[in-house]
């Protein structure tokens, strides 16, 4: 079986693991980062999102002998000195979770879009969260957190 | 569910992901954004012997300009795409259509060449590389050899290469200064795959208007709707002839009817879009 080494969340990282092995599952199984959800495992649901380099990526779209070398952003990764991430506040604020199972795949790939795109929209917002389903239907607050965390817009 | 065991290799030459596709005898899949065999292998649809991954390739990820062309690694991801200057400046159709392509982070990983060598007849690529009449390479044991786009899709997500050959790299002519453009789509949610969409791009040539255009989704594989195109072509781009072109768009196609759609409801939209689109690109080409 592979050696795999990686760095997560800014830390280094190792594991061994079946070249079949999805990225989400080793995440979750070898290096017991739970907070990455699966979802429906075909790339649809997006519960699964990562940051891959520095870009949003299904994680149960790669496997994790394709992440040797990378650098991994997961939600255990957003808070900084015992302090939310300011989009994860912004999803606080504007209740923005119900049951929280999109919510992970929601800030990683919300924080790809505004790093591309620092004063989105509300289309674009709807377009770049368009990648991740949320079941409970809550789009209006996630929509509005995203909003709220970008940078204001000149008009 | 999870992928089938497999023998995974990740080589870092062209050479050698060549010698390893010969060695599997067509039991080997090529891995490049993974973003529809991946998919594929966690529902266990596909099962191959081995999985040869392309994303270790460094060569085969580049926009190159060359003699008129842009030319393209097959490696290049969606969102290098989406983002290139000399893509917005030189085709502004391909980076039109790359916003159309799944979503945001499918985009960070797909590829051009993964696109159109999967060649999903919904799929915009393959569109795209059909209305510019660009071309790609393929490369095998055997040496390289370049394939126009009515010689490559053979049908639904089945082209013309070979078991031991890789698409390495994609071409399409740069368009005009001051061509204009549209791609329409039309797909139940953002981000699914197109029932219909139409690749449409404009400009003078010798003091006349040259069209091309070009479906995704209305048969198996893109269409080139060379006739509309002479309408317009003949009777300049009026409303009457863009109106006349769509209707013939709609008789060009050749659908099938599947869950998502029926063929009419196709053939319908393919007139529809053919209209939207080549009035867009009319109102945005310079002259």
């Amino acid at each position: 079986m592979p050696d795999i080494h990686l760095t997560v969340n800014g830390v280094s990282r190792e594991g061994r693991c079946e070249p079949r092995k999805l990225l989400v599952d080793f995440l979750r199984e070898n290096l017991e980062l739970t907070g990455t959800h699966v979802g429906c495992e075909h790339g649809i649901c997006g519960a699964c999102t990562v940051l891959v380099n520095g870009e949003a990526a299904r994680s149960c779209l790669m496997l994790a002998v394709q992440a040797d070398g990378a650098e991994i952003t997961t939600v255990e990764g957003l808070m900084r000195d015992g302090k939310l991430h300011p989009l994860q506040e912004a999803f606080r604020e504007h209740h923005a979770l119900q049951c929280g199972f999109c919510t992970p795949g929601m800030l990683l790939t919300a924080l790809d879009l505004l790093r591309t795109n620092p004063s989105p929209s509300e289309d674009e917002v709807r377009e770049g969260i368009s990648a991740v389903l949320c079941r409970c239907t809550g789009y209006h607050g996630i929509v509005k957190a995203v909003l709220s965390a970008a940078a204001p817009r000149s008009i | 569910m999870k992928p089938p065991k497999f023998d995974y290799h990740a080589p870092v030459t062209l050479d050698e992901a060549i010698a390893l596709l010969a060695r599997y005898g067509g039991d080997a899949k090529l891995l490049a954004g993974g973003q529809s065999l991946m998919p594929l292998l966690n529902f266990r649809l596909a099962r191959p012997a081995a999985l040869i991954d392309l994303n270790r390739i460094k060569s085969l990820s580049y926009i190159r300009e060359h003699d008129g062309q842009v030319r393209f690694g097959a490696m290049t991801r969606q969102r290098a795409i989406e983002f290139s200057p000399v893509v917005a400046r030189r085709l502004p159709l391909l980076r039109e259509a790359t916003r159309w392509v799944g979503h945001l982070p499918i985009r960070s990983r797909g590829t051009i060449g993964g696109s159109i060598a999967h060649a999903d007849p919904s799929a915009e690529y393959p569109a795209v590389l059909t209305a510019l009449e660009g071309e790609v390479v393929a490369r095998g044991p055997k040496g390289e050899r370049t394939l126009p786009p009515r010689a490559l899709f053979e049908t639904y997500l089945t082209t013309t290469l070979a078991p031991d050959e890789i698409l390495t790299e994609v071409r399409l002519p740069a368009m005009p200064d001051g061509a204009g453009w549209a791609f329409e789509e039309f797909a139940r949610r953002q981000g699914d795959f197109a029932i219909v969409g139409v690749a449409a791009a404009v400009w003078r040539a010798s003091g006349r208007p040259a069209v091309r255009l070009a479906t995704a989704g209305a048969g198996g594989t893109p269409r080139r709707l060379r006739e509309s195109e002479e309408i317009v072509e003949g009777d300049g781009l009026t409303d009457t002839a863009i109106e006349a072109a769509a209707r013939r768009a709609s008789e060009l196609v050749e659908p099938d009817s599947d869950i998502h759609a029926s063929a009419d409801y196709r053939r319908h939209l393919a007139g529809v879009l053919t209209e939207r689109a080549l009035k867009r690109a009319r109102d945005s080409a310079r002259a």
